[in-house]
Parts: C-alpha cells; structure tokens; sequence
C-alpha cells in the first residue's frame, strides 16, 4: 500500500495539509493551473534551467515546477534533522579513516578491497589532513518515505549535490506568487542556506588565511548542465564565480586573474569532478583543470570543497555500510535506515538478483542521475536479459534493491489533484560546525506510476515546508 | 574583479549597441530605398558596407530589401547580423551572470530565440515591429543598468563598451553617405542627397535634436556632421562619447591608481574634438576623418583589454 501524503487511508485529509487543501479548494484546479503558468513564464524568464546531456532539443529547459508545497510536520522534521546530521558525521569520520589507519577496515566491518580497489578512492589523499578532517562539505542525503514515520536513505551524495537552486527558488517563486498561503502556515524559513554555507566554507579555511578568507565557487563553465545554479550561489554569497582559466597556482598558492592583477584564493568549492580539477595530479589529458592545484592543496596553500576522492563514501558499494560507520564511528543507532541492498559482487547475493530481476531495481554501483538502471517490473524480458548479461560480465559493479512503494504527494494535474511518487533531498552542511536549513529538495515523478525523480530524467520540482510548532 | 568578467561585460555591453546600432541602420536603408529613383541603387549596398558585411553579396549584384533582412537581422553566419549580436551579447551575460542584476539578466534572457525561428519572408511581413523589438531589448537593458547596476568596476567596463561601440556606429553612418553614390543627374545639396542626409538623422533619432540645437535651420550635411561629431550634448555624438569613455576611464584609473595608454589615447581624441571647428572636418574630408577616427576606437578598445589584463 502505496503511502500518500495527502490523505490517509480514510481519505481524510492530513493535519499538516490542512491549509493546502483549503487553499485547492478555494483557487480551484482551473484557477491553479492558470497560476501554474504564470510561474512558468517567471522562471524562463529568471533563466532557472537545465539542459539534458545527449537528449537535443532545448539545450536550457526547464525543470517542470509543481505549484503544491509537500509539507512535513516539526516532529517529521526532529526525526529527520537528527538522522540526516548523524549520517553525515560518519560520511566524514569514514573518510578520514580510509585516508589515514582505515580502522572500520582492520576492524572487520567493510572488507579491504572495496575500499582500496574501488576507482573513487584516491590514493593522493592518504595521510593528508583536511582542515577541520572535513572531506565533504556539502553532504545531499536523498531520503524517501515509504510510510508513516518511516523514512529510508537510497543514496548519499558526497560530493557536489546540486539542485540547492531550486530549493531556494521554488520558495521564492512561492512567496512572490502566494503571499497569504504563507501568512496562514508557518513555513519554516531556508533563506539562511547561502549564508549558512559561506560561513561553512569560511570555517575550513587554510590555517594561514587569516580572519577573512576569499571564497571561489569553480564552475567548468556556462555550458555545465548546473551553471545556473553554480552562478546562483556565488551570487548570494556574494563571492566571485570562477572558471578554470581564471585561476593560477604560484609557490603552492592558488591565485585569481583579475582586473587589478592576481588576487590570492583561500577556498573552493568546486563544482568540477576530481579528474578534472588538476591535470598534473589527475587526469593528463583534461582541458579543463588547474595545473598544480593539488599540489598547493597538499601544501595548505587552499582548500578543496569537497576535498578529492570524497566520492568513496557515496559509492553505491560502501553505502551498505553507512550504519555500521554510524556505529562504529559514533557508538550511536543509525535514525535513518538503508533502503535493503544485495551487492552483486557476492555469489549468493547475485544469484538472488539474477533470480528475481524483474521485481528489482538494479544500479550501477558508480553510475548517477538515474542513468544505467534497471526497473524490474517496468521492463521487458529482452532488457532483463540484456541487463542480466551485464551483471554477469562485472558482477562488482553493480547492486540491487526492492522496488520500493515510494510515498506519493500531490501534485496538480489538468483536471485534478492527483498521487505521484517523491523523493527528497536536504543540504547538510560541515564545517567547523554543523548546520542544516530546514528543508530540501522534494523531487517529483511527473508521470503516473513512475518511480523515476531525477531531473535528467524529466522529473519535476515541488517547494518543500517544514512547519514550525 | 575577475578580468574575464571585465572583458564579458565589455563585449555584452557593445553587442548589444551593435545589435540596436544595426537595427538603425536597416531602418535608414529602407529609408533611403523608398525615395523614387532610377534602378540601380546603391542605398543597401551602403548599408551592407557599413556594417562591415560588403563581401557577402558580390559586387555586380545590387542588393535588396531581402538580402539586408537574411543578413544582417537573421544569419547567426555573420557575425555582425542582429542575431549575432543578441546572442552573443547573451553568451557574454550568461558567462558572468554573477556581474549582472536580475533584471539585466532578464532583459538579456527575455524570448531570446525569437529570431531563430523566422524566415526572410516571416520577417519582411513585420520588419519594423521586429527592428522595434531589438531597439527596445537595448532600451530595457539599459534602462536595468540606470536603476540597478552597483556603480563599480563592472558599471565602469560596461559604459566604455558601450560608448566605444556607439560612436563607431555613429561614425560608421556618417560614412554611408561617402558609399553612397549619387546618380550623375542628380546634384550635390539636390533632392536626393538631402534626403539621404536626413535619413542619417532619422537613424539616429536625431531629427528632433537637430533642431532645438539649430533653432529651426534647414538640414545641411556640415550642421548635421557638426550634431554627430561634435556636439558635447547629443548622447550619439562621437564627442558625447568618448567624454563618457573619458570619464569612466577616469574613475577605472582613480581605483587603480594608474593611468594607462588608454586613458592617453582617449584624452587625446577628447580634445582633438574639442578643439576642432566644424568646417575643419570637411576640409580635411569626412571620409578621412571618418577613417581615423575609427582606426583610434579600434587601438583604444585593445589599449583598455591590456590595461585590465583581459586582451
């Protein structure tokens, strides 16, 4: 039975959809749609996009915007800040352990090789220390609900998450548009996230920084899929939004062209894959890195948000064990549970798989985005079997899990509202401190039936509410 | 300031003078095409030549109404089409979105593929809504820029562009009426050629300026050249201009406490215009003077990339 947040099972409408539903009531489904709109043409015109690598065809689309907040209560919140503040910790502690003793390792929990021969971890940063032991900065946890009270982790994302944007936008276009529907919920504000992360990022300056350090934000430039998020941010922090060709290393500093001359550079955060940041260290070939960047990393002339090789503690194959990290690093219980996962790599697992490949979902265990999955009961047998084969030749790449009964919220449709599956993403930042806005990103299946969320895949955005008490 | 930013700023800001400065100048062809006159006429191969597009039509052919709409408002092949301009102005803006306000951004952004869509036939049928379209999609952007702009570097990089492109259009105008040939049986100062004349003003939106600065005087080409060039007032002049590329040098030179080649070359052509009498121009020939003029936009445009390290 399939969860829907609207209503329970009465079809009484929720208490933390109470006004939501007056609101519908009130504007009507025609009167929606015709606001729906009207919000369209402000977000085009905002240039809030995103373009689709390989699909063609408008290469600046849109995200399809939802017009109906999906709402969480405070005590759903508690529940879900504590959890998601926890994971994030041990996403940290773990990767300070595997660069330095890899205790979790010696320690029996997680076995060696899918640590040391796994492509995301990177050997360069063995021994080094972060500033503040803080490898992943930004930590993006995409949580779905699958009942009640119950909330479950499909993935962590590590290194540079991204649909921040429209967590914010989505609000504003809401407060623009709706004014009253706010001042008759108490929404729980997120405005604070831009502040919230520069004052993270300042905190894990280089030691040598002094009291105010200059924060870059690197972009690979305006033809990433994400630039317009990476240009957002930079704007509300108020700090310079760089490209590759920008930047210098000197005497293991890293410098900024500008218009009086070279200008030191503290942190980054950098919105580029760890191959394509240092063409020295990393990949030979890349075009678009920094020579030497890494190198004045290591020397803590700068530092790296999030820093290389981050990406080992959001692989599909370690996240099976995140609540053993979460015990062993934090002596806690795990708040939030993994979604239950069979690892290919293991013979009786894979045989299981194999077995009943038509009611999983299969993933490849570096893949993201949505792309390289399989949908067991939405396929044919001859992608099955093509998918199968594909275990088969590299069994380690790839795991598995149940399809999940994805909780629907409501969305608004052409004559109705109707139940579409949800997912939901918050930003949980890291520096010397923690910090959390409330709220996320809720990420919808616009078509019915679909479990599919991420927006490379056509899935839609809804602003998200975290009612205060 | 980044000076990647500085350079994108400086290149939106004068693509988007190119952009309207071509609009003007389509405007001034049709114009000038609809005065009766003998076959072969020469009023849009000057406009073609003006815009530095001569050699896209060859030259035994006489150029039409069509030719100038596929050209210069359509082909994102030629860099100096409307289209070009829009879109690069556009690619600029995207580039260092951060440097730019909501809603310069949004006068940029604002149905910026309706050209991709049209044909020459599309476009004829509404040509002067669509040259109005393009005039206005500068008018908003400068109108966000008035309100809105923080007055710091960037503003500073964004006038100079600006100013920059509009007196090489100016200048580039007043050189139609060099190309354009008139008819053997037509005289100088005769029907044609005051028409032609005028046509410059109109392009301009000059016409009304002309005149409350002549209190009323007929139209002549030494008063007109005298508007364009010379008169500190006239926010097209080449003088007006390069006071305004003078002043924001000035404030890029306080902030960074040096004076760099570029401030000398645009000192000098300040003053050089200062000094100079009217009459002087014509003596010297329009044309000529025309010539060098350009030649010092051009050397002044690469002296400011140097000064601020984005050449």
């Amino acid at each position: 039975m399939v969860f829907y947040e609207l209503t329970d099972q009465s079809g009484a409408i929720r208490q933390c959809y109470a006004e939501i539903q007056r609101w519908i009531d009130e504007v009507g489904i025609d009167g929606l749609n015709i606001r729906l709109k009207e919000a369209e043409t402000i977000f085009r015109r905002i240039g809030i996009t995103f373009a689709v690598y390989g699909e063609g065809g408008d290469p600046e689309r849109l995200i399809p915007f939802d017009l109906l907040p999906r709402v969480f209560s405070a005590a759903e919140w508690r529940a879900l800040d504590r959890g998601i503040r926890q994971r994030a910790r041990a996403l940290n502690a773990f990767l300070y352990d595997v660069y330095h003793r890899g205790e979790i390792i010696r320690a029996g929990l997680i076995p060696a090789e899918l640590v040391y021969q796994n492509r995301a971890f990177e050997p360069e940063m063995i021994g080094f220390d972060p500033p503040g032991r803080v490898y992943s900065h930004i930590v993006g946890i995409d949580i779905i609900r699958t009942g009640e009270g119950s909330f479950q982790v499909l993935e962590d994302n590590c290194r540079t998450p991204s649909g921040v944007s429209y967590m914010l936008e989505n609000r504003e276009i809401m407060q623009r548009m709706f004014p009253q529907l706010f001042a008759s919920n108490r929404v729980a504000p997120v405005d604070s996230y831009p502040n919230d992360l520069l004052a993270s990022l300042k905190e894990v300056a280089p030691a040598g920084a002094g009291n105010d350090p200059t924060v870059v934000v690197l972009t690979p430039g305006a033809f990433n899929s994400a630039y317009y998020e990476h240009s957002f941010l930079a704007d509300l922090m108020g700090v310079e939004l760089v490209e590759p060709m920008d930047l210098y290393v000197d005497d293991d500093k890293v410098w900024m062209k500008t218009t009086y001359g070279p200008e030191r550079v503290d942190v980054i955060y950098r919105r580029i894959d760890d191959d394509f940041i240092d063409p020295l260290t990393f990949r030979p070939d890349s075009m678009l890195g920094i020579p030497g960047l890494f190198g004045a990393y290591r020397a803590g002339g700068v530092t790296l948000c999030s820093a290389p090789g981050a990406g080992i503690a959001d692989d599909k194959a370690i996240y099976l064990f995140v609540p053993e990290m979460i015990r062993f690093y934090l002596s806690e219980t795990p708040i939030l549970q993994n979604v239950q996962t069979w690892r290919c790599a293991l013979p009786d697992e894979r045989a299981y798989v194999l077995d009943h490949l038509d009611q999983l979902v299969a993933k490849e265990v570096h893949g993201s985005g949505g792309y390289g999955m399989l949908i067991g009961p939405k396929s044919t047998r001859a992608q099955i079997a093509a998918y199968a084969d594909r275990i088969r030749a590299n069994p380690s790449d790839f795991i598995a899990q149940p399809t999940l009964e994805l909780s629907t919220a409501p969305v608004l449709g052409q004559t109705g509202i109707v139940g579409r599956h949800v997912d939901f993403r918050p930003y949980c930042l890291v520096g010397k401190q923690m910090r959390l806005v409330p709220g996320g990103l809720t990420r919808v299946a616009l078509t019915e039936g679909s479990l599919v969320v991420n927006s490379s895949q056509g899935g839609g955005v809804k602003d998200t509410w975290i009612l205060d008490e | 300031m980044l000076s990647r930013t500085a350079d994108n700023i400086f290149w939106m800001s004068r693509y988007i003078e190119r952009a309207e400065s071509t609009a003007r100048l389509i405007q001034m062809g049709q114009r000038m095409a609809i005065l009766p006159g003998p076959i072969h006429r020469e009023e849009w191969r000057s406009v073609l030549r003006v815009s530095g597009s001569d050699s896209l039509v060859e030259e035994e052919r006489s150029v039409d109404e069509a030719d100038i709409v596929r050209l210069l408002l359509l082909d994102s092949n030629n860099p100096s089409s409307i289209r070009s301009c829009l879109l690069r102005a556009r690619s600029n803006g995207r580039a260092v979105r951060t440097a730019l306000t909501q809603d310069m951004w949004e006068a940029l952004n604002d149905d910026w593929r309706r050209l991709e869509t049209l044909d020459v036939a599309g476009a004829r049928r509404n040509l002067a809504g669509l040259l109005d379209w393009v005039k206005t999609r500068a008018s908003t952007f400068r109108g966000a820029v008035e309100t809105g702009q923080l007055r710091n570097e960037g503003h500073d990089f964004l006038r100079i562009g600006g100013a920059l492109e509009r007196a090489e259009m100016t200048l580039r105008l007043l050189d139609v009426k060099y190309y354009v040939l008139l008819p053997e049986t037509a005289v100088v100062g005769g029907v044609r050629d005051h028409y032609q004349w005028t046509s410059v003003l109109h392009a301009l939106s000059a016409a009304r300026a002309y005149h409350h600065v002549y209190g009323g005087a007929d139209y002549s080409p030494w008063r007109i050249a005298d508007l364009l060039v010379l008169n500190p007032q006239f926010p097209r002049s080449v003088s007006y201009c390069f006071g305004q590329i003078g002043w924001h040098l000035d404030r890029l030179g306080h902030a960074h406490g040096q004076r760099t080649a570029a401030h000398d070359t645009a000192a000098t052509m300040l003053s050089d215009l200062r000094d100079r009498e009217n009459g002087e121009i014509f003596e010297e020939g329009l044309h000529e003077f025309v010539q060098n003029a350009l030649v010092v936009t051009n050397r002044l445009s690469r002296e400011i990339a140097k000064a601020y390290h984005f050449d």
